[in-house]
């Protein structure tokens, strides 16, 4: 410390602190960097030898190296795919609900219009609520008797002749799970798309209205592609953020009727904290962490984020 | 289409109806649900709850809230979640600032392979580390501990704060650092006096989300905690409507209490938490 401090006012004009191994950088990385290195990169390589192996809980009985027989497990087990096509599903659904309706929101807010801000206030609400709390609500909502879903339905529109079973079965189930998904994730879409919307200049609009284009023309050849960047990273954090659903389906469901609504991260937790096969579970994590990672690469390579700033 | 001044009038007007009616179903939509959740509530006796028709009938009152604050241990489970959030909070400003001004203000050997481990991490799902990290806290002796919460959550939330401060501290013009060097300024001075008072919208951004990152945070808890007395808040809602299956009532109260905290935090610091959040996705 000290002596880097002599060094930089002896050479005051040098740009930038010398690259040393005695660089007071490290004083300043250490402490987080060591518990960064303990609790997360650590666990990460962890998380691999641990897939490699059956698992012993048991500190008096070695775990025994198998090599990729979890991952072989996982091929055969149909319990696995139906996860991963539940997983699917969702994302199937809510990625495009929370695009196209985000993106409606903030079309409607981009103007000025009395009472913008709290409308945008309110949308927002969702995504700050927490998903223990609201997956809970939406339990409750989506209740066969005394639910406000099939109270509305049934006892107000009218529309269904008798209360559904909604959470009862793999597909009424996977929709109420993705209402949530869609419900909680809206505002979050609105948010960036209406800071992206209000970064188009206003001079495109004013141009293609001179060419006699109207608001349709004008949103599809000025505001889509002018969003276009933007979009994207949406969409792939949503493509992330879908795979990595578990409160919701844990809470709702747990899985259930049967495993029919499993979804790869209530799976992996079943195995490994319900049948304590740590090493299954870690497979199923490592799988879907390499997907994760590979769409992630994909976004910051998208957003050209290699050592660049987030703010 | 005509250009007649009178039906452009009427569009205009049907457009921003239309934009109205939007905007007013999507809140409906959005805090309808919240609204509801509130209304029951403050329902006594909810056991027997049968249907929203109920909600007109019947009394309101505190009595959950109550009930669920002293009989349900919900006061014990507040605290913990309130000191586990602002003890992560405290060190995850400290110490990623920390890392996140040695990223930004030097260059040092190894500087690209760890900030090349924060942004890999940054993608690592929370929940793929559950399994590793359960075997970690089992030989630190920190299963059933409170400790064991601190010690994750700080972990788990410095990559992002670190990586949302860096950018910041970047935006610092190198000049004034260089400035206070020549002046004589340690690098600890420079990080202190100069960088930490500039970055302070940014701090509280960070402190925001790390707060609310361990306040909320579910899965990690419901893995290692048993004991009654160290729960945190989001697991004792779950639990809470496990154990009470029917008493919605107290659930809701539960929850409510939960939330409240969130949602005074985010309309005292709107801008910074909105800013924070747009950050990175504008890069277009």
């Amino acid at each position: 410390m000290l002596d880097t401090q002599v060094t930089a006012t002896r050479l005051p004009a040098r740009r930038r602190p010398r690259r040393s191994w005695r660089s007071p950088a490290y004083a300043f990385l250490l402490p987080g960097f060591a518990v960064f290195t303990l609790v997360m990169v650590y666990p990460t390589a962890q998380a691999l030898l641990i897939s490699l192996q059956r698992w012993s809980v048991s500190p008096y009985q070695p775990s025994k190296f198998i090599g990729l027989a979890n991952y072989a497990t996982a091929m055969r087990d149909p319990i696995f795919w139906r996860s991963l096509a539940n997983a699917g599903v969702y994302a199937g659904v809510t990625v495009p609900g929370q695009l196209i309706l985000g993106l409606l929101c903030a079309v409607a807010l981009k103007a000025a219009i009395p009472g913008r801000t709290a409308f945008r206030i309110m949308v927002y609400i969702p995504v700050i609520t927490s998903w223990v709390v609201v997956s809970i609500l939406f339990k409750y909502l989506f209740q066969t008797d005394g639910g406000l879903v099939n109270f509305l339905l049934h006892d107000v529109a009218a529309v269904v002749p008798a209360n559904i079973d909604w959470l009862n079965s793999r597909w009424l189930a996977m929709a109420a799970i993705c209402a949530l998904g869609v419900w909680k994730g809206v505002g979050w879409t609105m948010l960036i798309f209406l800071a992206a919307l209000q970064a188009v200049p206003d001079s495109l609009y004013e141009a293609a209205a001179v060419d006699g284009a109207g608001s349709a023309k004008q949103f599809w050849h000025v505001t889509l592609p002018s969003i276009r960047r933007t979009m994207v990273f949406v969409m792939i954090m949503l493509v992330i953020g879908a795979f990595n659903v578990f409160i919701s389906v844990s809470l709702m469901t747990d899985g259930g009727p049967a495993d029919q609504t499993q979804v790869p991260l209530t799976y992996l937790y079943r195995q490994a904290f319900d049948f304590l096969d740590f090493g299954y579970g870690s497979a199923i994590a490592f799988m879907l962490t390499a997907v994760i990672v590979a769409f992630s690469a994909l976004q910051f390579r998208f957003q050209g984020a290699d050592e660049e700033s987030a703010a | 289409m005509t250009r007649t001044s009178p039906s452009k009038r009427r569009r205009q007007r049907l457009v921003l109806t239309t934009r109205f009616v939007v905007l007013s179903l999507a809140s409906l939509l959005s805090i309808g649900p919240l609204v509801y959740m509130a209304l029951i509530s403050f329902k006594e006796n909810a056991y027997s709850l049968t249907g929203p028709a109920d909600l007109t009938s019947g009394t309101y009152s505190l009595a959950n809230y109550a009930q669920a604050w002293t009989a349900g241990g919900l006061g014990v489970s507040f605290l913990n979640s309130l000191g586990v959030a602002l003890l992560t909070m405290v060190a995850v400003v400290l110490l990623g600032s920390m890392m996140a001004y040695a990223f930004a203000r030097f260059d040092f050997p190894g500087r690209r392979i760890a900030f090349a481990l924060i942004v890999f991490e940054l993608m690592v799902p929370a929940i793929m580390l559950v399994i590793p990290q359960f075997v970690l806290a089992k030989s630190l002796h920190l299963l059933d501990n409170r400790m064991g919460l601190l010690l994750i959550y700080i972990g788990t939330n410095l990559a992002f704060n670190t990586f949302l401060l860096y950018g910041f501290f970047r935006g610092i013009p190198a000049e004034l650092d260089e400035a206070m060097r020549i002046d004589g300024a340690g690098a600890w001075r420079r990080y202190w006096q100069l960088a930490l008072p500039l970055a302070r919208p940014a701090l509280a951004t960070a402190a925001i989300f790390s707060f609310l990152g361990s306040w909320d945070e579910y899965v990690w808890a419901m893995t290692i905690i048993t004991d009654p007395t160290k729960r945190t808040l989001p697991l004792a809602i779950a639990l809470f409507s496990g154990a009470h299956a029917t008493n919605w009532g107290l659930t809701f109260a539960a929850s409510v209490i939960a939330l409240v905290p969130v949602l005074v935090v985010f309309f005292l610091f709107q801008r910074q938490l909105v800013g924070g959040i747009t950050a990175g996705a504008l890069k277009s």
